[in-house]
């Protein structure tokens, strides 16, 4: 479901092609944008603290065999939110799971581990090692 | 899952409207139509008051059950109290919980009292108790079936606590009519 909520509606689409039609649902709920608050830590004692509010779409589907699907994800991508709500609903459904894990699910997490692992090279690259420091004069 | 209001801003806004004509004019009746496809058990009118009023900071009771209260749960986010006593919104949908039983607000904060959305069997303005009051110019005419026979004592009782005392909504499938504490029946 992180992937899912990760990926954005053209990324879905594209995924789907080669797969037989998704089932016939119906929208619960939204999808609708609203604000949540991100909270953070900081300081010596971890207190909390509000950092400030983010934009957040939520869609809930239902299926015709009453299975619901939900999809909560930040920004403000409706048709995304509602097309990962649908796969969250299908991916509970023995008949869907191993095609819709193989097809989408799968692929769209080594790709945003690839986006992951390339911020956090350039990341690393900007390190500054304190402790080191003498030495590497 | 059934879905709730098919535009939540208007719906939501349209029926709150229709509740507050319906407190200000005691016994008059209005119409809540905007919901027609509800899980069993709930009426129109009662269901979208309590999607218009509970939100996640009303605790809320009901004794609606299975896919009702589930429903009610999903869309207006609410916490479901354990007790009518301790719900600031509740939704009765079979018989009344006494009156006396719910939260009458105190004298300092009388606002902080329930507010008992009530299914009844049926609502008429053209014949019945004559209605009295604040909001009312001469009197109203108001017959509701399906209240419990010592429904008048509850209600001169609760309003002989004024300024505290729960408010009364009534509701009969897509109708709507509002008993604020200080209407008195007779």
């Amino acid at each position: 479901m992180a992937s899912l909520a990760r990926a954005t509606a053209d990324e879905l689409d594209a995924l789907l092609v080669g797969l037989p039609p998704l089932p016939a649902h119906r929208v619960v709920r939204g999808p609708e944008v609203g604000l949540t608050m991100l909270r953070g830590r900081a300081g010596g004692d971890g207190a909390a603290f509000n950092l400030g509010e983010a934009t957040l779409t939520r869609c809930t589907v239902s299926l015709d065999t009453g299975t619901l699907g939900h999809c909560w994800r930040l920004g403000r991508d409706r048709r995304a939110a509602q097309v990962a709500a649908l796969l969250d609903a299908c991916l509970q459904h023995p008949e869907w799971q191993d095609a819709l894990l193989a097809t989408v699910v799968v692929p769209l997490r080594d790709r945003l581990s690839e986006v992951a692992a390339l911020t956090a090279r350039r990341a690393a690259a900007t390190e500054v090692r304190f402790a080191t420091l003498a030495a590497m004069r | 899952m059934r879905p709730g209001f098919a535009d939540l801003v208007f719906g939501a806004q349209e029926c709150f409207s229709a509740l507050m004509n319906a407190m200000a004019r005691p016994g008059r009746m209005q119409l809540c139509a905007m919901l027609d496809d509800l899980p069993h058990g709930l009426a129109p009118a009662a269901a979208a008051a309590v999607l218009t009023l509970a939100d996640a900071e009303t605790p809320f009771w009901t004794d609606a059950e299975g896919g009702a209260r589930e429903w009610l749960g999903f869309h207006t986010g609410a916490v479901f109290a354990p007790l009518p006593a301790q719900a600031q919104f509740l939704l009765a949908t079979r018989g009344m919980p006494t009156l006396a039983g719910l939260n009458q607000g105190s004298d300092e904060t009388p606002q902080e009292s329930a507010t008992l959305i009530l299914q009844v069997s049926g609502l008429d303005d053209a014949a019945g108790w004559r209605l009295t009051g604040p909001g009312i110019q001469q009197e109203h005419r108001l017959l509701a079936t399906g209240l419990p026979e010592d429904f008048l004592a509850q209600w001169a009782a609760n309003r002989a606590q004024f300024p505290r005392g729960v408010d009364l909504v009534l509701c009969a499938g897509t109708q709507l009519v509002a008993l604020p504490r200080g209407t008195e029946i007779g």
